[in-house]
């Protein structure tokens, strides 16, 4: 499926969002930690820009797979990494389970205000002991008459401070590993829920990230996301669409980290010429700048099967650990090329470092993506 | 009311602009992008009519090319578009330009036409003036505010003191500064919609206009080089250079 005009128009109206309403920002938002999720969100909402695949029925958009690969890619763009993480987590992590098996009553009561830009969600699996081993988590829901009764805690959990609600994974019955686990929708104002820490992190550090403590929380069955006990499936098929969002826009991002040094490059003069003119500098940048046109096109095609229906698992995973480690030597090589300037915390390239290493880690390490490949290409004994 | 709004296509500005070198016209590719001070016309246009009832047409003249500029104004929330692109066109100085514009707009009725004051490509600055001669209907430029209701337009027209309020009735051409209002951005469903819209693609002979060229660019030369400016150290006195500079450059 190509790109239309309608696409082409499309990543013209995020690119210039981003350039004049996210940018600007950016220094503010890292100084002050935070970014005011309900505010953007509410802008970009009035663009149609949040649930671009989504039912219209519920606020979304009914378009294809394609705009919400624009979407990621020209966040991904942005002076952070934050934003394009953020409104990930709304768009693409935290509700892709809820608009798939999710009922008419828990759409339209949690689904369409988010797509509305009035509500901020979050998906909370991760947990103290249990991270990209989903099957250890022990956070349970005890069904008691028509609520669960909800305890544990959720670790590591993006947009979590301002969240209006959060999609809980926790165990609903006592069978054990992949099975007996269920989504649950836990509104944030329930009684029992806390946010007992804001957690300081390595980059990301406009983006809000919470140690969550759930004390006996009541919320009703009705909340469960699909069928109960089927919950790590569900998560499964999520983590796919988030992995597709965090190779997106971070090939998009490498591919601005490279045209901003090369700009850089072609006015920084060391020993009497461009650094841009030495062999060493150009052919590095082409090869990172043809690695990274590699990981686009994959992506392209990781997306186009997507939309035709096909179980992308095994791309996704591929392109995720692929753009995982492309950043990092991306990040590594740019601020070397800036040299001392690059490692100053004015300039972009610190940030750059700092924000794209989650992608290793976050949405399944590395080792997990290689875990699932060799299981899924039968490298296992 | 009827209100049409007056954009260009342009060669994106973040890019380079090449002259033909033989005819030294703008070499104008295929993608050409909204001319960004039209953006503000399309607003006001926009605002006008939404707050009247009424509808906003766009009036463009040039290559077509993959009207990725016309449909930017359209998922704005234009109603409708009337290009004009014939190859005789190519080099119009602006009198062909604003007759080919005010025969379009002719054509196509108006109560009020906003334009820009001048492209971003071109600068001459003189067609909003031209339009409204050649349509007989009265021309207020340089708008920072723009009121029209009740058969009458009146403006805030910039002039270096301030403003001046000008009043006029319509049918009438105003033509808007940068800034007049925040112009919106497109909308997901503004930009699917904006291929359903009416485009209308006419030629100079539609309109009857005389396409001989009356002007000819016989040179071009690059802007001269920007000269280093003057650095003053200071010695506790530099304040008083520093006066005398800005008294020479007549700034004060």
């Amino acid at each position: 499926m190509p790109f239309t005009q309608e696409h082409h128009d499309f990543r013209r109206l995020v690119r210039e969002f981003v350039e004049n309403e996210i940018n600007p920002r950016v220094p503010e938002w890292e100084r002050q930690e935070w970014i005011p999720l309900h505010e953007v969100l509410a802008d970009m909402a009035k663009l149609g820009l949040l649930g671009l695949e989504y039912d219209p029925v519920y606020g979304g958009q009914g378009a294809d797979h394609l705009f919400t690969l624009i979407l990621a890619e020209e966040l991904g763009r942005a002076d952070h990494g934050s934003i394009g993480m953020a409104v990930g987590v709304v768009t693409d992590m935290a509700t892709p389970s809820l608009h798939r098996y999710g009922s008419h009553e828990l759409k339209e009561r949690y689904l369409a205000p988010v797509l509305r830009g009035e509500q901020v969600c979050s998906i909370a699996v991760t947990e103290p002991d249990a991270g990209s081993d989903v099957a250890s988590i022990r956070t349970r829901a005890v069904r008691d008459g028509d609520e669960w009764v909800i305890s544990g805690s959720k670790m590591y959990i993006t947009n979590s401070l301002q969240a209006d609600w959060l999609c809980v994974l926790a165990r609903t019955s006592d069978e054990g590993g992949y099975a007996g686990m269920s989504q649950i929708i836990v509104p944030t104002d329930t009684p029992g829920f806390t946010v007992s820490r804001q957690l300081d992190k390595l980059g990301m550090r406009a983006s809000d990230t919470g140690l969550l403590e759930f004390d006996e929380v009541r919320v009703p069955v009705s909340n469960t996301i699909g069928a109960v006990g089927r919950g790590f499936q569900q998560q499964m098929s999520q983590f796919v669409i988030e992995r597709m969002w965090a190779a997106y826009s971070t090939a998009a991002a490498c591919q601005r980290a490279l045209e901003r040094t090369r700009d850089y490059l072609r006015e920084r003069i060391v020993f009497g010429k461009p650094l841009l003119d030495h062999q060493y500098v150009q052919f590095k940048l082409a090869e990172l700048a043809a690695e990274v046109d590699v990981l686009r096109q994959y992506n392209l095609a990781v997306a186009e099967r997507h939309d035709a229906g096909e179980d992308v698992t095994r791309m996704a995973t591929i392109a995720k650990l692929k753009a995982g480690r492309l950043h990092r030597e991306v990040a590594d090589w740019v601020l070397q090329f800036h040299g001392g300037i690059g490692y100053m915390e004015e300039t972009w390239t610190s940030r750059f470092l700092r924000d794209g290493r989650l992608t290793s880690i976050g949405a399944g390490a590395d080792e997990v993506m290689l875990q699932v490949l060799a299981r899924i290409d039968g490298y296992t004994a | 009311m009827q209100v049409v709004v007056c954009v260009k296509q342009i060669p994106d500005p973040s890019g380079t602009y090449t002259l033909d070198p033989e005819t030294h016209f703008l070499v104008r590719p295929d993608e050409q992008v909204l001319d960004d001070t039209d953006r503000y016309g399309v607003e006001m246009g926009l605002q006008i009519a939404q707050a009247h009832g009424g509808s906003v047409t766009l009036v463009s003249m040039g290559p077509k090319g993959s009207m990725q500029g016309i449909r930017q104004a359209l998922a704005m929330g234009a109603d409708r578009a009337v290009v004009v692109d014939d190859a005789d066109l190519k080099g119009s100085d602006a009198l062909t330009t604003a007759q080919v514009l005010a025969a379009a707009i002719q054509r196509t009725g108006f109560d009020l036409v906003i334009t820009g004051t001048e492209s971003t490509d071109g600068y001459s600055g003189v067609v909003p003036q031209m339009l409204a001669e050649l349509l007989d209907v009265p021309a207020l430029t340089y708008a920072t505010e723009v009121e029209a209701r009740d058969g009458k337009v009146t403006i805030n027209r910039q002039t270096s003191a301030g403003y001046d309020v000008v009043e006029a009735s319509l049918p009438a051409v105003v033509s808007v500064t940068a800034g007049v209002v925040e112009p919106r951005y497109p909308t997901f469903k503004g930009i699917m919609d904006a291929k359903k819209k009416e485009v209308e693609e006419l030629t100079a002979s539609d309109l009857g206009v005389d396409t001989s060229l009356r002007q000819r660019v016989t040179a071009v030369e690059p802007a001269p080089e920007r000269e280093a400016g003057v650095k003053i150290e200071d010695d506790g006195e530099a304040h008083l250079k520093v006066v005398e500079l800005l008294q020479q450059k007549k700034v004060i």
